[in-house]
C-alpha cells in the first residue's frame, strides 16, 4: 500500500502542472474562451505533443500507455486550471469507448488520430427524457444494406459542436428502457441528415443538441445490440476522471479562499483573523481531504473488472465529491463575499464548473441511491 | 499508487484477526460490539491476555514491550482489534501515561511503573481537566508546592474517566504561577490511596457512571514522583494528546458498528418489511459508510506519509481523523436509534453503576441505543474539542 507515484507518473505530473502554470492563468483562459471554438486549437496541439491526448491509450495506438492514475493526474491539473479544451469529451469518453468497444483496426484508425490531436470525438447519449439512465434510448438504428441508419434526437452532447466524430447510442432492438438492443455507432459529424446546434454551457465549456434524420452511420463499435455494459464501464471510468477534475477545482477554490482571507481587510484587520471564518475554511479543508481520499479509492476501483464493486465504488466517490464540492463551492463564494459574485473573479467560475460536474452522469442523490441499493462498501 | 497490501502485510493482518477472535472471550467482544459498558474485571482480563502475548503496548519502545512495527502493521493492529470488538489496552495506561514515562521518566520510574502499567496491575486515570480548565487546559489551577521534600497538591480535577477503578492518577499541576501559563506546569504521578484524595462520581446524561471529580486536599506525594523536569509538564501533555488524537479516529470500531447495524436492520420489522428495506434508511446508512470509507483512506494516507520517517510530532492532518472520526461515531449511534425505533424509550438504569440500561421491552439491542447516542456526544468534546482541532488546522496547516 502506497500513494507514491512512479517516475513516469511524476514526470507526467510535472509536465502537466507546468503546462497549466504556463498556459492557464485566468486571463489566458478568457482569451481561449473568446476563440472561434470556445477553446484553443493551439493548446490542443500542445496537449498532443505532451502525450496527454493519448494518456490512457496503448502505445500501439500512439498512446502514453497510462492507466487510471495517469488520467487522474491530468484531470486534477486540468481542474486546477479550469481547462476549456474537449479533453473529457474526446479522450475520456470518445477514446474510452473506442478503446473498450473497438476492433484493433478501429482503434488503430481512431485512437491514433485522437492521440495526435487530429480527430475530435463526442459522445451523444442524453435524450429528452432519459436523465441519467444510460439504457433509456429512443434514438433508433435500423439495418439498411450492410450499414445502419439513425433517427432521433440527442441532447447536451459535450463538445458535440466541434467534434469530427460523434459516437451515438441507438436502439436496434427491444423497447425503450431495455438493457439489450442498444448499439454504439460511429457517425461522421458532416454526414447527411445530421444537424447540430452548438451552445455554451454554464461552466464556459460547449455542448450541442444533435438530431439525426436518416443519418447513415460510418461504423459500429462492438455488438450492435449489446453495447450497454461497455458504455456503463466507460461512464464509470469517466466519472472517476470527472471526480479527479473536481478535486483540482476544490483544491483551487480552497487555496484561493485562504489566500484571499489573508489579504482582505475589514474592521482594520485581515478577515483571516476572525475565528468564525477560520473554522469555516477548515471545514472546507476537511471536505477537500475527504474528497481527495475517496477519489484515490474511486480511481483505483474504476479499473476493476467486476461491474458491481466498480460501480458501487465509483458512485460512492461521486457522492462524496458532490457533497464536498457543494460545501467548498458555496463556502468559497460566501467567504470571499461580493467579489466572488462577479464574472471578473475566478472563484465563481470554479464554482460553476463544480456545479455542472455534480449534474453530469448522475447527481449526488442518484448515486447515493445506487450505493444504498448495492450493499455495504466494506466487504 | 497501489492500494493493495503486500502478502506479508496481509499475513500479519490475518494473524492479528485470528488472535483477537480466538484468544479474547466472545462474551467481552459481543458487549463491545453492542455498545455496552464492560466491567472492571473484563477490561483487566482482556488486557492481561494481550500483554501475555506481547500485544498490549505495541506503541511503546521495544525494550518496554513495544513492537518495532511498520505504520501498516500498526494500522492493522488497530483495525483488527476494533473490528473484533476487543477493547484493547486501557488508553490511560497504554496510550497516555505509558509513552510519557517511557519517553521522559527516570529509569527508576520506568522500572517501577511500565511493566505494571502494561499488565494493568496499576490502573491509571487522567488528572488533566478542571472545572475552569477545559479546552483551555493550560489555564489549570491545581497547584503542587515542594514542601519538606514532598509535593503538596491542592485543587480539583474533573471528567476523570473510570477514576473509580484507578490505582494511580497522573496529574498536571501548577508549579510556577509567575510565568507564562504553559511554562509553569508539572506532570506528577500520585497514588489514589494517598490521604486527601476524594473521588466523587458524576452521572452523565446516558445514566452511566463513567467520569468523576477528584479533589486534592493537602495531598502529599514523594518528590521523585514528578516526571521529567519541573515546569515541563505541558510539553509532555502535548506529546500525549497527539497520541490520543490518532486513537480517536476509531475507523475499525465504526466499521464493526456499521456491520452490526446492517445486520440488525435486516432483522428488525417495519410494517410488512424490514428497516433495511426502507430506502431512506439505507441512504442514511450509505452516507455514513461513504464518509467512513473516505476517512479510512485519509488515515491510510497519513500512515503512508509516516513511512520511513522518524516518530515525532503528530501530523496536524491527524486533526481530520479526530473531527471526522468523532462525527462518524455520533452518526452511527443515531442510525442505531433509527433501527430501534420506539424501543429507544424505556429507561431503567441499575443502581450499581454498570451504566447498563436494563429494560425488558423490545429488541435487546434497543436498550443501549439512546444511552449510546447520548454518551457519544462526548467524543467531539474530549481529546481537544472539534473546535480546538479546527484551531490547530487553521494555525498549523492553513497558516492563519
Amino acid at each position: 500500500m502506497d500513494f507514491d507515484l512512479t517516475d513516469d507518473q511524476r514526470l507526467l505530473k510535472d509536465s502537466v502542472d507546468r503546462l497549466i502554470a504556463d498556459r492557464y492563468s485566468f486571463d489566458q483562459r478568457k482569451k481561449y474562451m473568446a476563440e472561434k471554438d470556445g477553446w484553443s486549437r493551439d493548446n490542443w496541439a500542445q496537449f498532443a505533443e505532451l502525450g496527454l491526448l493519448g494518456v490512457s491509450f496503448d502505445e500501439a495506438y500512439g498512446g502514453f500507455g497510462g492507466g487510471p492514475v495517469e488520467s487522474m493526474l491530468v484531470a486534477e491539473a486540468f481542474g486546477r486550471g479550469l481547462v476549456l479544451e474537449p479533453f473529457f469529451a474526446t479522450v475520456v469518453l470518445g477514446g474510452g469507448l473506442i478503446k473498450r468497444a473497438g476492433t484493433d483496426a478501429q482503434k488503430m484508425a481512431m485512437l491514433s488520430e485522437i492521440a495526435a490531436g487530429t480527430r475530435l470525438v463526442a459522445f451523444a447519449h442524453v435524450e429528452r427524457a432519459s436523465r441519467y439512465n444510460l439504457a433509456d434510448v429512443q434514438v433508433t438504428a435500423t439495418k439498411s444494406g450492410d450499414g445502419w441508419v439513425l433517427n432521433g434526437e440527442k441532447s447536451v452532447v459535450m463538445h458535440g459542436d466541434c467534434a469530427d466524430t460523434i459516437l451515438v447510442t441507438a436502439r436496434t432492438a427491444g423497447s425503450r428502457r431495455d438493457r439489450n438492443g442498444i448499439g454504439l455507432f460511429v457517425v461522421d459529424a458532416k454526414a447527411e441528415g445530421l444537424t447540430r446546434k452548438g451552445y455554451p454551457t454554464q461552466d464556459g465549456l460547449r455542448a450541442a443538441e444533435i438530431s439525426f434524420a436518416n443519418v447513415r452511420a460510418a461504423d459500429v463499435l462492438g455488438d450492435p445490440a449489446g453495447a450497454l455494459p461497455i458504455v456503463e464501464r466507460v461512464i464509470d471510468e469517466a466519472i472517476a476522471v470527472l471526480c479527479s477534475e473536481a478535486v483540482g477545482l476544490m483544491h483551487e477554490m480552497h487555496v484561493t479562499t485562504v489566500d484571499y482571507m489573508k489579504q482582505r481587510k475589514q474592521f482594520g484587520r485581515a478577515i483571516s483573523e476572525f475565528q468564525v471564518l477560520q473554522h469555516r475554511s477548515v471545514d472546507m479543508f476537511v471536505a477537500l481531504e475527504q474528497a481527495r481520499s475517496i477519489n484515490m479509492f474511486g480511481t483505483v476501483m474504476a479499473g476493476d473488472d467486476d461491474a458491481k464493486s466498480r460501480s458501487r465504488a465509483v458512485s460512492a466517490t461521486k457522492v462524496q465529491i458532490g457533497k464536498s464540492g457543494k460545501l467548498i463551492g458555496e463556502e468559497a463564494v460566501q467567504l470571499h463575499g461580493g467579489i466572488a459574485m462577479t464574472m471578473e473573479y475566478k472563484v465563481g467560475h470554479y464554482f460553476k464548473r463544480m456545479t455542472m460536474i455534480e449534474a453530469l452522469y448522475g447527481s449526488t442523490a442518484d448515486h447515493l441511491a445506487k450505493v444504498a441499493d448495492s450493499g455495504s462498501l466494506f466487504a | 499508487m497501489d492500494l493493495n497490501f503486500t502478502a506479508e502485510e496481509l499475513a500479519f493482518r490475518d494473524e492479528m484477526r485470528k488472535f483477537f477472535r480466538t484468544e479474547i472471550p466472545e462474551s467481552i467482544r459481543t458487549k463491545v460490539l453492542e455498545g455496552q459498558h464492560l466491567t472492571k474485571d473484563e477490561i483487566i482480563l482482556q488486557q492481561r491476555i494481550l500483554n501475555k502475548h506481547g500485544l498490549a503496548v505495541p506503541g511503546w519502545p521495544v525494550e518496554w514491550g513495544g513492537k518495532d512495527w511498520t505504520p501498516v502493521q500498526r494500522y492493522f493492529y488497530a483495525d483488527e482489534i476494533q473490528l473484533a470488538g476487543v477493547p484493547g489496552g486501557l488508553a490511560f495506561n497504554t496510550s497516555m501515561v505509558g509513552p510519557v514515562i517511557a519517553q521522559f521518566g527516570s529509569e527508576a520510574q520506568k522500572k517501577k511503573f511500565l511493566p505494571a502499567t502494561a499488565n494493568l496491575d496499576i490502573w491509571w486515570c487522567q488528572g488533566f481537566s478542571e472545572p475552569g480548565a477545559g479546552s483551555d487546559l493550560a489555564g489549570l489551577r491545581t497547584k503542587a508546592e515542594l514542601i519538606d521534600g514532598q509535593w503538596v497538591i491542592n485543587g480539583q480535577k474533573t471528567w476523570t474517566t473510570l477514576g473509580q477503578h484507578a490505582d494511580w492518577i497522573f496529574v498536571l499541576c501548577r508549579t510556577d504561577p509567575n510565568v507564562k501559563k504553559q511554562e509553569g506546569i508539572s506532570y506528577i504521578l500520585c497514588d489514589m490511596k494517598t490521604p486527601g484524595i476524594t473521588v466523587r462520581p458524576i452521572q452523565t446524561i446516558d445514566g452511566g457512571h463513567e467520569v468523576n471529580e477528584v479533589f486534592f486536599d493537602d495531598v502529599k506525594v514523594p518528590a521523585e514522583n514528578i516526571v521529567g523536569e519541573v515546569n515541563k509538564g505541558w510539553d509532555y501533555a502535548k506529546f500525549l494528546l497527539g497520541n490520543e488524537r490518532t486513537g480517536i479516529a476509531q475507523v475499525g470500531a465504526s466499521k464493526a458498528r456499521l456491520k452490526r447495524i446492517r445486520e440488525l436492520a435486516a432483522i428488525e420489522p417495519m410494517g410488512e418489511a424490514r428497516v433495511l428495506d426502507n430506502p431512506k434508511f439505507r441512504e442514511k446508512l450509505s452516507m455514513v459508510e461513504i464518509e467512513l470509507k473516505a476517512l479510512e483512506m485519509t488515515q491510510l494516507r497519513i500512515i503512508a506519509d509516516e513511512k520511513g520517517k522518524a516518530k515525532g510530532r503528530p501530523n496536524p492532518a491527524s486533526s481530520i481523523l479526530k473531527m471526522k472520526g468523532s462525527e462518524i461515531q455520533q452518526w452511527i449511534t443515531d442510525l442505531t436509534m433509527d433501527v430501534a425505533g420506539p424501543y429507544i424509550m424505556p429507561f431503567a438504569m441499575s443502581d450499581e453503576g454498570s451504566g447498563r440500561n436494563e429494560v425488558g421491552y423490545g429488541p435487546e439491542f434497543a436498550a443501549a441505543a439512546a444511552p449510546a447516542y447520548f454518551n457519544k456526544r462526548k467524543v467531539s468534546i474530549y481529546g481537544g474539542s472539534n473546535e480546538i482541532q479546527r484551531n490547530i488546522i487553521a494555525k498549523a496547516i492553513l497558516g492563519f
